[in-house]
């Protein structure tokens, strides 16, 4: 029965090569802890991914509850933290999460700049990975503001106070982000959007890329 | 029929689609690329990497469960003491910020300078270092430099966070996410609502406006912290404070402080204003009768 409704699909759009693509390539046994139980270290980008595929999908669970004004904000979260089932959990894993995402892709990419995986001819992908970094910074740095509290709020301030030290466009840009003179309502539901569509939005777009580099290179051979 | 197809054909494409029909098995590709053990990455290999994943998983769950994550009390632009801390991550970029060659009017050294470099540098590493040896031992330079880069920020991290719990525990600060849950589990103990309140509702309003209580109020430096209309500022609103505490108990709290001291005792202060003790006496008493519901 699945296998009809697979055949029939396929006829009309020829997906099996698709598919066939990604499954059957090639992962040589330098990489394959099974074989070399250092090979570890080639797990890393993997866990970056997974753990990125937890944020996103605790994050959709989050958004359920949270509400981005800042008469809300904070109630919305503690509500979520100590009424909800599992909410503590979902949260948790949010937050924790966040964490382990940056510890992995740091991981991730000591790996890459070790083992020299960034010469010729995958710079583009290094860079792009780069861009990757700078993106989950950006996600860390607007999703620390979300949950309105005292923590989040004053190292929100000096973020701003920072970003106004910049020559000449400092202080432009210091008012983009907070929209307005001040931390505040503006700051809040801004930083949520720019938290829940804008960065991942780049985040996937760049991932993807990220990707098809590394499956039309392959995956750099032995040391 | 009209369309001139074989009537044999499984499927008959109309119009301009563009799938062709295939008349081939996609083959399987053969593993000599590499020397040795290659596998397929579905379902292969990516089962291998699954059983990764699951161990990390594991420790992760066990991770958000025995620790839950940290909520402190709601953001309130006017609290003046507290210390601002980012995420463990942005630490060292943080701690920059606190050497002199780098604050003060060199701030831009710290702020957009060093990072610049950093930053810069690590994008652009495969156009720095483009040589074609690839074993880090090799291509000293540029491992050196990641090297004492490693060691600057974990070195970087840590003073920072040292620092912090050393201004912590200078100013006597419990952080807010510790007190709260702490606060939280003890009133749950007692049977008390264990969520903070939340401001705004119905305004409350001052009772008994004219009393001369509220020139005492105002004489005695209450007003700069709590607000010239009672509705709070830096300290806590006053307002309704009656439903909370007795005459007797606001009069402890002007004589002894409270919350170990963000609240000072007042007295002597209230005194040095020309307030007598009467005065005082009767600025308890008029508190103590501020209710929300008349």
């Amino acid at each position: 029965m699945f296998k009809g409704v697979y055949n029939w699909i396929d006829e009309r759009l020829d997906i099996t090569p698709m598919w066939r693509d990604v499954a059957d390539h090639e992962v040589p046994e330098h990489v394959n802890p099974a074989h070399h139980f250092s090979a570890f270290v080639y797990c890393f980008g993997g866990l970056t991914f997974f753990i990125t595929v937890i944020q996103i999908l605790s994050g959709m669970f989050l958004t359920m509850y949270y509400v981005p004004d800042i008469v809300n904000a904070y109630y919305s979260v503690e509500y979520l933290q100590t009424k909800v089932a599992f909410g503590q959990i979902v949260r948790g894993m949010h937050h924790w999460g966040a964490s382990l995402v940056i510890v992995m892709m740091f991981l991730h990419t000591l790996r890459v700049f070790f083992t020299g995986s960034y010469k010729a001819p995958r710079e583009m992908n290094w860079v792009v990975g780069m861009l990757i970094f700078f993106v989950m910074l950006g996600l860390g740095f607007t999703g620390y503001l979300l949950p309105w509290d005292n923590k989040a709020y004053f190292a929100t301030k000096v973020g701003m106070e920072i970003a106004d030290t910049v020559p000449y466009i400092g202080p432009y840009l210091k008012e983009l982000m907070q929209g307005g003179t001040i931390v505040g309502a503006q700051t809040l539901t801004r930083f949520f959007a720019i938290h829940v569509f804008f960065l991942p939005a780049g985040l996937l777009a760049l991932l993807g890329a990220h990707f098809f580099m590394i499956r039309r290179q392959g995956i750099s051979g032995p040391l | 029929m009209a369309h001139g197809h074989s009537s044999k054909e499984k499927v008959v494409y109309v119009g301009d689609s563009r799938v062709k029909k295939r008349s081939y098995n996609p083959e399987q590709p053969d593993y000599t690329a590499y020397p040795g053990k290659s596998e397929a990455f579905i379902p292969n290999f990516l089962l291998k990497e699954w059983m990764v994943g699951v161990v990390a998983l594991v420790a992760f769950l066990v991770l958000t469960i025995s620790e839950p994550p940290p909520l402190g009390y709601p953001a309130n632009p006017n609290n003046t003491g507290f210390v601002p801390i980012p995420d463990w991550y942005f630490l060292f970029l943080y701690q920059l910020l606190k050497y002199p060659y780098a604050s003060g009017s060199y701030v831009v050294i710290g702020t957009v300078l060093i990072p610049a470099v950093m930053f810069g540098g690590l994008v652009m590493a495969p156009f720095l270092d483009s040589g074609k040896e690839r074993r880090f031992y090799k291509r000293p330079i540029a491992s050196s430099l990641m090297f004492v880069s490693l060691l600057a920020i974990i070195y970087l991290t840590k003073v920072a966070w040292n620092g912090y719990e050393h201004e912590l525990k200078e100013l006597n600060i419990i952080p807010e996410h510790i007190e709260r849950e702490e606060k939280a589990r003890e009133a749950a103990a007692a049977g008390k609502p264990t969520g903070q309140a939340k401001p705004g509702g119905k305004e409350v309003a001052i009772v008994d406006k004219d009393d001369p209580a509220m020139a005492s109020f105002k004489k005695a430096t209450c007003v700069a912290c709590h607000g010239a209309d009672l509705k709070g500022a830096s300290a806590p609103s006053l307002r309704g404070i009656g439903d909370t505490l007795s005459k007797d108990e606001i009069l402890k709290i002007i004589h002894e402080g409270k919350n170990d001291g963000k609240m000072p005792a007042m007295y002597d202060t209230a005194i040095g204003a020309g307030l007598t003790d009467q005065d005082i006496d009767h600025l308890a008493e008029w508190l103590a009768k501020q209710k929300a519901a008349q």
